[in-house]
C-alpha cells in the first residue's frame, strides 16, 4: 500500500487564532484524517477546496502541525488570495488533500535539539515536540513580529523548554540576529541538532551561522508549488552539488550545508 | 462503450494522455491512480544532455491559469531510458517521450537513442525552442523548419510513430500543421503554451525569471478548441487536442471538433488523480449525450453551412 494518498476530506473546524491584537489573519484548521499510514514531522500536504473554480487553479501547501487518529491540523496565516480563501473554508466543507508529501526533520532523541522558528514558520514544530520521545532533549526559540498569542507558543512552551524573541524596532533584529548565533554556537558546543523553519532570510541567517559556527542545521523551505508531487518543477532550489532540486519532494527539509539559498 | 482509439500509431485504451512537463515521469503521480488507466502517458521533455532548466521563479498564478517558464529542466534521454522507463508499465500504457533539442540534427539524434527501446509507444516532437542558428526564431514558428526536423525525426525514428506539436504563436496554425504532415508526421497535438508575461507592480519586477512564460490552463481553452479545429480541417493526420482540459465536458469539445485524443495538462496540479478521474468521467459524459460511440461522435460537430 502506498503511503501517500489524495482525498476528499471534511473540514472539521477552523479556529482562529491570538484574535485580540490581530484580528482574523491567524487560524488553526481541523481537517479529518485521511486513510494515511502515517506521517512524520516537516512533512507537508496540499490542500484544494473541492468548492473553488477554475479562476484559481492550485492547492496550495501547509505543514502538517499536528494530526491524531480522527484529525490532522494546520496552522495558517493570510498572506495572499489562496490563504484568505482557505481561511473562510467553514466545518463541514471538502477539501481535496493530497500528502503526506516530502520528506522530515531529523529525529535524534538523545541529542540535544535546538527549533528556530521565525513566525509561523512554528507551525511543523508542534508535531515535532509532540512526537518527540526526549522533549526534555528540546529547545525552541521563536523569533516573530506579531503578538504572541498568534503563534501556538504557549501550546509547545508548556512541553519543551522555550525563549522568543519579538521584532517590533530595528534594533530588536540584531538582537535576533545575535541571540541565535549564541544558540547555535552553544549548540555546535554540545554535537547537538538545529532544525530551523521561516522565511528565506532567517533560514540564510541560520545556514551562514551554522557553516562559521560549524553546527549541524536543517532548514524546512517553502517554495511557490503548483503540483507538490515533484512534476511542475516550479519549486525548486539549488542542492549542495548546484543543481536544481525540488523543494517538495527532495525537501522541504535540507541539511543547510547541501542547499543554496 | 468501447472507449479504445487507434490513430497514427498509437493505439490507446481511451482518449486521455497527460500533457508533456505536468506529469514528470509519470512515477510521480502512481500513489493516487492505477498508471495503466490511463491511454497514455506524454513524459517530461527530454534532452540529448541533462538541463537545469531556468532560474526561479518559474510559475505565477494567473486568472484561470498559470505560467510557466522552467527551461526544460530533465535528466536527460540516456537517464530516462536507463531509470524511468523500466519502473513505468509500458506493456499497459503508451509512453510517449517528448523530445527538445535545438537543431535537426540534434532531433535526429534523440530519435535515433529512443528509437530502439520497446517501451517508448511514440515520439513527440517539442519545435519551440528559439533556434540560435536561425536568428532566434524559434522552429514552431516557421514551416519550413517543422517541415525539416519532422523529417529529421522521422528518419531517426525507426518504426515509432511521430507526433509533432505544435506552439500557438503562429499567425496561421493550419500552415504550420500542414508543414508538419508534409515533413511525414504521423500525427499531431496543440497546442502547446501561448506566450505570456506578468509583473509585479509593487516590486516593479517580472513575476518570472525569464521574463517570457507559456500560459495553460483553462484561459487558453477556446485558443487551443479554434486551433485543433483549423488543423483537423487542414490536414489528412490525426490531431490531438491540448489546452486547458479541466473537466470530461472540455476534453469532449476537443474530440467533437474531431481530435482523437487529448492531453491533460495544467489540470493535473487541480489534483493529482485528475487524469485518472477522467478517463471515467468522460466515459459517463459520453453515454449520458447520447453518443452511440466515441467514433461516432468524433468530429461530428454541425458548423452553420
Amino acid at each position: 500500500m502506498s503511503l501517500r494518498s489524495c482525498r476528499n476530506v471534511t473540514v472539521l473546524e477552523v479556529a482562529p487564532v491570538g484574535q485580540l491584537k490581530r484580528p482574523d489573519e491567524f487560524f488553526e484548521i481541523r481537517l479529518a484524517m485521511p486513510d494515511w499510514d502515517g506521517w512524520k514531522p516537516g512533512q507537508f500536504i496540499m490542500i484544494r477546496p473541492t468548492s473553488w473554480d477554475l479562476d484559481m487553479l492550485w492547492a496550495r501547501p501547509f505543514s502538517i502541525s499536528a494530526a491524531d487518529d480522527e484529525s490532522l491540523t494546520i496552522f495558517i496565516q493570510k498572506v495572499g488570495r489562496g490563504t484568505a480563501r482557505i481561511a473562510s473554508l467553514k466545518a463541514g466543507d471538502e477539501v481535496a488533500v493530497w500528502g503526506p508529501l516530502g520528506n522530515s526533520f531529523a529525529v535524534e532523541p538523545q541529542t540535544p535539539t535546538l527549533l528556530l522558528a521565525g513566525g509561523i514558520g512554528i507551525a511543523p514544530f508542534r508535531g515535532y515536540v509532540e512526537q518527540h520521545p526526549h522533549p526534555e532533549n528540546i529547545r525552541l526559540f521563536l523569533a516573530h513580529r506579531l503578538p504572541l498569542d498568534c503563534y501556538p507558543y504557549e501550546l509547545l512552551s508548556r512541553r519543551v523548554d522555550s525563549r522568543c524573541m519579538i521584532e517590533e524596532q530595528p534594533c530588536d533584529l540584531d538582537r535576533i540576529i545575535a541571540s541565535m548565533r549564541e544558540q547555535i554556537a552553544e549548540y555546535a558546543a554540545r554535537d547537538g541538532l538545529i532544525l530551523a523553519c521561516g522565511p528565506t532570510p532567517f533560514m540564510r541567517t541560520v545556514k551562514a551561522f551554522a557553516a562559521e559556527l560549524g553546527a549541524r542545521a536543517q532548514v524546512s523551505l517553502e517554495n511557490r508549488m503548483a503540483c507538490g508531487v515533484g512534476a511542475c518543477l516550479g519549486c525548486v532550489t539549488r542542492d549542495g552539488d548546484g543543481h536544481h532540486a525540488q523543494v517538495c519532494t527532495k525537501g522541504p527539509v535540507f541539511w543547510s550545508d547541501k542547499v543554496e539559498l | 462503450m468501447d472507449m479504445n482509439v487507434t490513430f497514427g500509431g498509437l493505439s490507446l485504451k481511451n482518449p486521455v494522455m497527460t500533457a508533456s512537463g505536468t506529469f514528470g515521469f509519470g512515477l510521480e503521480f502512481a500513489p493516487y491512480g492505477d498508471l495503466r488507466k490511463l491511454g497514455g502517458i506524454v513524459v517530461k521533455g527530454l534532452s540529448l544532455k541533462p538541463r537545469e532548466g531556468n532560474p526561479m521563479p518559474r510559475i505565477a498564478e494567473t486568472p484561470c491559469g498559470m505560467l510557466n517558464a522552467i527551461g526544460i529542466q530533465n535528466p536527460g534521454v540516456e537517464h530516462f531510458v536507463t531509470k524511468a522507463l523500466p519502473s513505468l508499465p509500458w506493456r499497459d500504457v503508451a509512453i510517449v517521450a517528448n523530445l527538445y533539442a535545438c537543431d535537426a540534427r540534434e532531433f535526429g539524434e534523440l530519435a535515433g537513442v529512443l528509437s530502439g527501446e520497446e517501451g517508448v509507444a511514440a515520439l513527440e516532437v517539442n519545435v519551440s525552442c528559439p533556434n540560435v542558428k536561425e536568428g532566434g526564431i524559434a522552429f514552431g514558428q516557421d514551416p519550413a523548419q517543422i517541415a525539416r526536423v519532422t523529417e529529421s525525426v522521422k528518419k531517426r525514428a525507426g518504426n515509432k510513430p511521430v507526433m509533432v506539436k505544435l506552439s500557438p504563436n503562429v499567425t496561421d496554425i493550419a500552415v504550420c500543421a500542414r508543414a508538419a504532415a508534409d515533413g511525414g508526421a504521423d500525427s499531431l497535438s496543440l497546442i502547446n503554451t501561448l506566450s505570456g508575461m506578468a509583473v509585479d507592480i509593487r516590486r516593479r519586477r517580472p513575476r518570472i525569471a525569464n521574463v517570457i512564460a507559456g500560459l495553460s490552463g483553462p484561459a487558453i481553452k477556446p485558443v487551443a478548441l479554434r486551433c485543433v479545429h483549423q488543423a483537423v480541417r487542414a490536414v489528412d493526420i490525426p490531431v490531438v487536442g491540448i489546452g486547458g482540459i479541466s473537466c470530461a465536458e472540455d476534453a469532449l469539445e476537443f474530440i467533437l471538433v474531431g481530435a482523437h485524443a487529448v492531453q491533460v495538462g495544467t489540470a493535473n496540479f487541480l489534483r493529482p488523480d485528475f487524469s485518472f478521474r477522467l478517463v471515467d468521467e468522460i466515459e459517463a459524459l459520453l453515454g449520458e449525450i447520447g453518443a452511440k460511440s466515441l467514433e461516432e461522435f468524433r468530429g461530428s460537430l454541425e458548423l452553420p453551412l
